[in-house]
């Protein structure tokens, strides 16, 4: 099980408790100690992962961070050191904060519907026993759409005249304008991007759960009479280390990987449409020219995504128990 | 406390396997009664079944005046120790033990009185805020038998719940558990391949045979009638020699050799012999050649053959042997089983003490 992701951009050591936690889950195996012959040779083995890192990585996150420092010309011809102006200029923006507050709420909102949507499906799909198979692969196989085909399915439901989520909407009276009104925009990518992650939840909750081991569901069914009370109580702390691992994907995915679907849904729609902060820091850089203000922004984005993951893992993972 | 009474009890599986078939049994209240039979015999099964963790395919389970057949394991008032413990190992050794109780309402007075009572009877007192990770496997064993007692149930169920330690623990806790049930006098219920563990806990014996019961009775009724060649072969250790043999003129012969007078009728029938019921005599009837011999320290135990057939026996001795010997064996100590069936043949020659005056 691999366990990194793309768009992971954290500090690497926190992960290694919950690493370790992750891969006692299965059988933990002891660490094995190799000796090389000579000390180069190991780092000949890691060059071409560090190479990825360093020319997709590292590289590109100096040059953000220097560029944030200057104003460029929007014909390349010249760059003006300007010190802290940008990211003043950026933070006072109200433009800006809006689409801070959106990403916040959109990160906020997608991350809770997908685990918690997810967590259920696995639940049911755990106790399903005829028929299981199909029923997973079913649940599954969403996970193998890629995220822009994604946002032009979700167009396709979310569409002005043959839409059928938009038919359901005026059904009940209400006419969906996605790509126009703001927050009916707002509801059609929450919702394609929820629909995406759940079945990424979906196989890990699942597999969570088949790591309870099936006497401790017995104990407990002998212990307590509700269904509720034995899940809250016992399955859920016992999935406390996958849940965790899910909510620090869960929220880059949500402010990152969302990319393609904001892309497919906003793009070259007229108005004011919600977007989140890596969308702005794209159309900033790249549609505005604005390469030193939208490196500016990229530079808070890492800061805020850092200190997000810092917090998660000093006072949320505390509270996990690994196996 | 209560009784446990199963009537008829059977379980199909949905591939149409029949695990259990028609078993009737009854455990008096305080009773320590031990299921034992090789794996795959049913027994675990039917100590689910009483447990409410299986469905019951056919036939009545009781628990005290109620019949328990449909109700949820939680409402059968039994607690249960597991093979591998299933300690909750989120949750710390007091906590473990008290959920049970923390989920029928119990003052919290009472949940801590009752915790305190059986980690200082289960010596666990300096551990009740670790957790299970943090204790050695016996610890454990016992934080799970902690949680069965302060639930006070109507019976315990025990599923091999020694199977996970070692030798040595395996035989301090067994002689714990009986203790503790007996001052506890709670009905209990005990599922084991071990026919050690199953002789020295129980009261009465369960041996279970493909889903059927095979034979029940006191562990030393079992050892020295058993009902059927399996029942034989299985109770005692070493095992029990089982030989192709015959009986013509009220002699039981192995091969050539007479061995006994069995008073049965003539005609084939497999003899069992214990090996400690045989004697190495210089003039014994039966020839015996060695084949290799184990050291146990206080005894040994000399494998051989008798008419090309297995045999074995124990003695104290702790000189060399030859590798010929003569075994003789007294007649009382025969078991004679029939060829097709394997059920006990009825003697009318039993042990002189077993003769009635």
């Amino acid at each position: 099980m691999t366990l990194t992701h793309p768009s992971v951009s954290v500090p690497r050591r926190p992960f290694a408790r919950l690493m370790r936690g992750l891969a006692a889950i299965g059988a933990s195996e002891p660490q094995k100690r190799v000796q090389f012959d000579r000390p180069l040779t190991p780092w000949l083995f890691l060059a071409p992962q560090l190479a990825v890192v360093v020319i997709f990585f590292y590289w590109p996150s100096v040059e953000a961070v220097l560029s944030s420092f200057y104003i460029e010309d929007p014909f390349g011809f010249g760059a003006t050191f300007v010190g802290m102006e940008n990211y003043s200029d950026a933070l006072t923006n109200a433009r800006y904060q809006a689409t801070a507050a959106f990403t916040a709420f959109f990160c906020v909102v997608v991350t809770a519907l997908s685990l918690g949507i997810g967590l259920l499906l696995a639940v049911k799909a755990d106790k399903v026993i005829r028929g299981a198979g199909p029923y997973k692969t079913v649940l599954i196989s969403v996970y193998a759409i890629a995220p822009p085909v994604a946002g032009l399915i979700g167009m396709m439901i979310f569409d002005q005249h043959i839409g059928p989520i938009t038919e359901l909407f005026a059904f009940f009276g209400h006419d969906l304008r996605v790509g126009v009104n703001y927050w009916d925009t707002a509801i059609a990518v929450i919702t394609i991007s929820v629909w995406k992650q759940i079945p990424y939840n979906f196989i890990f909750f699942l597999s969570g759960l088949q790591t309870v081991p099936v006497s401790v569901r017995e104990a407990a069914l002998i212990d307590a009479r509700s269904g509720w009370r034995r899940f809250r109580d016992i399955v859920l702390p016992l999935l406390a280390p996958t849940a965790f691992f899910l909510l620090i994907i869960n929220i880059t995915y949500a402010m990152f990987d969302t990319f393609a679907i904001f892309d497919v849904v906003v793009k070259d729609k007229p108005a004011n449409n919600p977007m989140t902060l890596v969308y702005k820091v794209y159309l900033d850089g790249f549609k505005g020219n604005d390469i030193g203000g939208s490196s500016a922004q990229s530079v808070i984005l890492m800061v805020v995504v850092a200190a997000l993951t810092v917090v998660q893992f000093r006072f949320l993972e505390r509270r996990v128990h690994y196996g | 406390m209560a009784t446990v009474t199963l009537s008829n009890v059977g379980k199909t599986y949905a591939g149409g396997v029949d695990a259990v078939r028609g078993v009737d049994v009854e455990i008096k209240d305080g009773e320590f009664v031990v299921l034992v039979g090789p794996s795959g015999c049913g027994k675990s099964t039917m100590l689910r079944m009483v447990a409410g963790l299986e469905d019951v395919t056919r036939g009545e389970v009781r628990i005290g005046d109620r019949v328990v057949n449909t109700l949820d394991p939680a409402d059968r008032d039994i607690a249960m120790v597991f093979q591998n413990y299933a300690l909750y190992p989120h949750m710390s050794v007091r906590d473990n033990m008290a959920y049970g109780l923390k989920n029928r309402r119990t003052p919290k007075d009472e949940i801590t009185r009752r915790v305190d009572e059986a980690a200082r009877m289960l010596e666990l007192a300096p551990y009740l805020d670790r957790k299970p990770r943090a204790l050695s496997g016996g610890q454990r064993q016992r934080v799970a038998m902690g949680r069965a007692i302060v639930r006070q149930p109507s019976a315990f169920l025990f599923d091999e719940p020694l199977s996970n330690l070692d030798a040595k623990l395996r035989v301090s806790m067994r002689g714990e558990i009986r203790r503790l049930q007996k001052r506890l006098a709670t009905t209990s219920l005990y599922v084991t391949h071990d026919q050690l563990e199953a002789m020295t806990l129980a009261d009465r014996l369960i041996v279970l045979r493909d889903g059927a019961v095979e034979q029940v009775g006191a562990p030393l009724e079992v050892y020295r009638r058993p009902a059927s060649a399996f029942v034989a072969a299985f109770i005692g250790s070493p095992a029990m020699t089982l030989l192709d043999a015959r009986v013509s003129d009220g002699q039981a012969l192995v091969g050539d050799h007479v061995v006994a007078p069995a008073a049965v009728p003539a005609g084939e029938v497999t003899l069992g012999l214990r090996p400690e019921d045989l004697r190495i005599t210089r003039d014994g009837p039966l020839p015996m050649r060695v084949d290799y011999i184990e050291e146990l320290g206080a005894q040994r135990i000399v494998h051989g053959f008798v008419d090309g057939q297995k045999i074995a026996v124990t003695e104290t001795g702790a000189e060399s042997l030859p590798a010929d010997l003569r075994l003789s064996v007294d007649p009382g100590a025969l078991h004679l089983f029939d060829v097709k069936t394997g059920r006990r043949l009825p003697q009318t020659v039993t042990r002189p003490e077993a003769v009635p005056a």
